[in-house]
């Protein structure tokens, strides 16, 4: 029995929209779990309450936020089974036991301790509550270093023997530290935080322009410019050495990324923009810079790269995508270094709480952390086709062998609605909470002068129930 | 010595399989019980139950997943194929619950929507997951390790009554969960509603054992024959115990006993299912032992299981005891 190409194009639609979904939230999740945690380490620190304010308002985002991301990750465990049953049965051995280790060491760690963190506030000490906060943070890690394993597995296989038309691990240690997923597991943790700091960023900017001076915005504004100031240089510099590691094991990628069709000798030019052309096999209105690419590529003057004429047309990826999803991630990332800098420069002159348009910016450049994010998984996972265990096996097998069109379509059109309307209003509810903004601090006085805010319970303790602000009024 | 790390699979999977249904049975009852309760504050009350513990109840169905899906491959992607848009419809379901979770507490003008998908989210993923339970009673057409079948194999009378018959379990057992966590009014509300819930209850599991013993030759062989009825009759005697004890307990007003009787008649449905089917993980046809991965695969994730299980266990019971005790309105430690 053969699938149709229809099903197996709808099956692959599915599963890039809903793993584009899911991946946003885990990317919030991730990052504002760190700051969280970071939050309330400071207020038990320092007993300041404007930490105690901040830990609060962001914690009811993060919960939104981590609820979505659980129900959207549930859906991607079970299409695995559903969808691509020939990959579960082929790979299941190794990508499976993967899985199961992330639920054990990841899932039941956020979940168990995510009570604690939101509503056990008057229930257990300000102590155990923050062992609570670290716990939930600390499994967001864990959660990426597997399921990073499992998908650089798929990137870069090794460690295993194919047996009877299956996989057979043979070496664990080889199949989780495979040759790509130190880079990808950096890269990616650091583009979840870059994510939650566009984010906190973009809220203190959204009420800085609004007028709003106090402790708290001031306080988000200026952590969320020195993360990003930290982190975005080296994650350019974390996505370079990934790059190297790419070229290495997945040649074809590279070239389809560079839109790079001859193999030239002697060093190799850069595309900065064109329109790579599958069907002619040739890249239009190329501006190419002489050299350019070896540099980058093999950090040297005269450095080879293959081009995608030296592999066999259906084995190349598709250039046209990879080409632009790479450059709108590495033009989100420059452009982030550029914010970075300037923040620094009007901090020098004292101007980072006055100057408008630079707060206008950090405002339209919120979302930056998480184009740049799915533009770079666009990149990696589009640049593995057609195969889906590179080298190994290829997407076309993958499809499970009894799914019809109608299945797969019912259910993609049912995902769509469903992910559009209950993620969509999650999502503008989140951003209805980031422009309501922290409280205002109240009783500033009260609490410089050795309050620790630590007796005053009557806070919310839970971020979501407190009905006295209901947020679609 | 040869371990048999299959059943030992088995039993670990079905362990975690069985604490799923037990804990998101009751938090899923939750919402399958809410249209009957609308007064002032009632459905608060009834959320804040659950709302610390509803992720890391679901988290075991995560884990009853991945661990098919790691040591189980070829059970996984027949099962999955072959239920295909009951799971759609299951994962829809949990996902509007899951977010009117978050979200119904601070919505007001929109909390009935809200209202709504908790109510109806609970019961299509209830009554999904019910379904496929009768299929994988009732049999899945497997050759060569795939599903054969057709798309709508699982949509069988049989199938559509085992998915009421859930619906029943999960209601009572969060009717149960309730009369244990909340007090006054609305406990004497639950009490009410515990009775006929019972009694219908343990009309399904009758109707579902009846209907399995006729149409399963394979399962009435297994049951009905001599030694093995003697082993097996405990089984619906003890239910039968255990509804009487639900009915007097409810009726001197105790607090646990109805949930934990409800909880050992699920444990006795459940048993007798895996009696009704071991060793096919998958029946007719696919054993445990021709639907598993390599060894390598599940000794890696038996020396895991071995070791993050009973951590989970550890803090999964401390956060229950964190949050213990009766739940009353306006309640300070949950606002
Ligand atoms: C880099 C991190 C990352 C990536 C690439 C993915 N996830 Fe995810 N996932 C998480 C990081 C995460 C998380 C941070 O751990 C989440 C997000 C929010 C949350 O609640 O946990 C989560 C939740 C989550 C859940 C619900 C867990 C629960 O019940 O608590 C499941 C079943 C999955 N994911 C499964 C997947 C699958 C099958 C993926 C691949 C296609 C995937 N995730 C990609
Ligand atoms: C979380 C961020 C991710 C994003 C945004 C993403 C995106 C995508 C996209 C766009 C495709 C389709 C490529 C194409 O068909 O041209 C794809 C394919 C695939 N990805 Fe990912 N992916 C992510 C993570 C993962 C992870 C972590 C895994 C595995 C553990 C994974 C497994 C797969 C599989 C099995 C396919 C094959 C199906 C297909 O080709 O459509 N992905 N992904
Ligand atoms: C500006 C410099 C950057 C460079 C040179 C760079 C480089 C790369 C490369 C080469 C890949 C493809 C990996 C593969 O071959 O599969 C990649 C993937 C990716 N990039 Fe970047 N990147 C940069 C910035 C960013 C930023 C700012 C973000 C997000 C905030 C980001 C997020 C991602 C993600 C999520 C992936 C897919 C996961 C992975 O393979 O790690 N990147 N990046």
């Amino acid at each position: 029995m053969n699938v149709s190409d229809t099903a197996l194009l709808l099956a692959r639609w599915q599963f890039a929209f809903t793993v584009s979904f899911h991946i946003m939230f885990p990317a919030i999740s991730i990052g504002l779990a760190s700051f969280l945690a970071v939050l309330e380490g400071l207020w038990l620190k320092t007993g300041k309450v404007v930490y105690k304010e901040l830990f609060f308002f962001w914690s009811k985002i993060f919960a939104v936020g981590f609820g979505m991301g659980v129900v959207s990750g549930v859906v991607m465990s079970y299409e695995f089974g559903t969808n691509w049953s020939g990959f579960s049965a082929f790979a299941g051995s190794v990508t499976g036991p993967l899985l199961a280790f992330e639920v054990m060491t990841a899932f039941f760690l956020e979940a168990g301790f995510l009570g604690i963190m939101l509503f056990g506030w008057t229930r257990v000490g300000p102590k155990a509550h923050f062992f609570a906060t670290l716990m939930v943070a600390t499994g967001t890690l864990i959660s990426t270093f597997w399921i990073l394993s499992s998908n650089s597995w798929m990137q870069t296989p090794q460690g295993y023997e194919v047996i009877g038309g299956r996989i057979v691990p043979v070496d664990w240690l080889k199949i989780v530290f495979n040759p790509s997923f130190p880079y990808r597991l950096v890269h990616m943790a650091l583009a979840a935080f870059i994510v939650a700091a566009m984010l906190v960023g973009a809220c203190a900017a959204w009420h800085l322009l609004r007028g709003r001076r106090d402790a708290g915005i001031r306080k988000s504004f200026s952590m969320a410019l020195w993360m990003i100031l930290v982190v975005v240089p080296i994650q350019i510099a974390a996505g370079d050495a990934h790059g190297l590691n790419t070229r290495e094991h997945q040649p074809a990628k590279i070239a389809a990324i560079e839109g790079l069709w001859e193999t030239e000798h002697g060093g190799t030019s850069l595309n900065l923009v064109g329109w790579p052309d599958m069907e002619n096999e040739t890249t239009h209105f190329a501006i190419k810079v002489p050299h350019l690419g070896s540099l980058i590529l093999t950090h040297s003057w005269n450095g080879e790269i293959q081009g995608l004429k030296s592999f066999p047309r259906e084995d190349r990826p598709n250039s046209t995508i990879v080409f632009w999803s790479f450059r709108i991630m590495v033009g989100m990332g420059l452009l982030m270094l550029l914010l970075a800098l300037l923040g620094l420069l009007l901090r020098r002159n004292a101007q980072l709480y006055e100057a408008r348009w630079f707060q206008r910016f950090v405002l339209l450049m919120g979302p930056s952390g998480l184009i740049a994010l799915l533009a770079g998984w666009i990149t990696t996972e589009a640049g593995r086709q057609p195969w889906v265990v590179y080298g190994v096996m290829r997407t076309r097998d993958a499809v499970s062998t009894s799914l019809t069109v109608d299945q797969v379509g019912t259910s993609l059109m049912i995902f769509i609605m469903v992910y559009f309307l209950v993620f969509g209003t999650g999502i503008y509810y989140m951003l209805k909470l980031m422009a309501k903004g922290p409280d205002l601090p109240r009783d500033e006085a009260e609490g410089s002068s050795g309050d620790t805010g630590r007796g005053r319970d009557r806070f919310d303790h839970r971020p979501l129930s407190r009905p006295t602000d209901p947020i679609d009024e | 010595m040869h371990i048999d790390l299959p059943v030992i699979w088995a039993a670990i999977i079905g362990f975690g399989v069985f604490l799923y249904v037990m804990l998101d049975g009751f938090d899923l009852g939750i919402g399958l019980i809410f249209p009957f309760f609308d007064r002032e504050g009632e459905r608060e009350v009834m959320l804040n139950t659950v709302a610390p513990v509803w992720d890391g109840n679901e988290t075991w169905m995560v884990l009853g997943g991945a661990c098919l899906y790691a040591v189980f491959p070829v059970a996984y992607s027949v099962l999955l194929p072959a239920t295909y848009l009951p799971i759609i419809a299951m994962l829809c379901g949990l996902i509007f619950r899951g977010v009117a979770f978050e979200i119904r507490a601070k919505a007001r003008r929109t909390q009935h929507l809200w209202d709504l998908a908790f109510i109806a989210g609970s019961g299509v993923a209830t009554f999904a997951q019910g379904v496929i339970l009768g299929s994988l009673l009732q049999g899945i057409d497997v050759r060569d390790g795939k599903f054969v079948g057709g798309p709508f194999d699982w949509f069988s009378p049989f199938n559509l009554f085992t998915g009421i018959g859930l619906l029943l379990t999960y209601a009572t057992l969060g009717c149960g969960w309730l009369l244990m966590k909340t007090e006054g009014e609305l406990q004497r509300r639950m009490a009410v509603l515990m009775r006929p819930l019972t009694l219908c209850l343990a009309a399904a599991v009758g109707i579902v054992s009846i209907w399995t013993l006729l149409g399963q030759p394979g399962v009435a062989a297994r049951w009905l024959t001599m030694p093995n009825l003697l082993f097996f009759l405990p089984v619906p005697v003890l239910v039968l115990a255990c509804v009487i004890g639900i009915l007097t307990s409810v009726r001197r007003g105790a607090d646990r006993a109805p949930f934990l009787l409800t909880l050992a008649i699920v444990f006795l449905g459940y048993s007798g299912l895996l009696i009704s089917i071991f060793p096919n993980i998958i029946p007719p046809s696919l054993s445990i032992w021709e639907a598993s991965a390599p060894r390598s695969s599940q000794v890696f994730t038996l020396v895991g299981a071995a070791i993050v299980i009973p951590i989970i266990l550890s803090y999964t019971v401390l956060a229950y005891w964190v949050f213990r005790g009766k739940v009353r309105h306006g309640d300070e430690g949950y606002h």
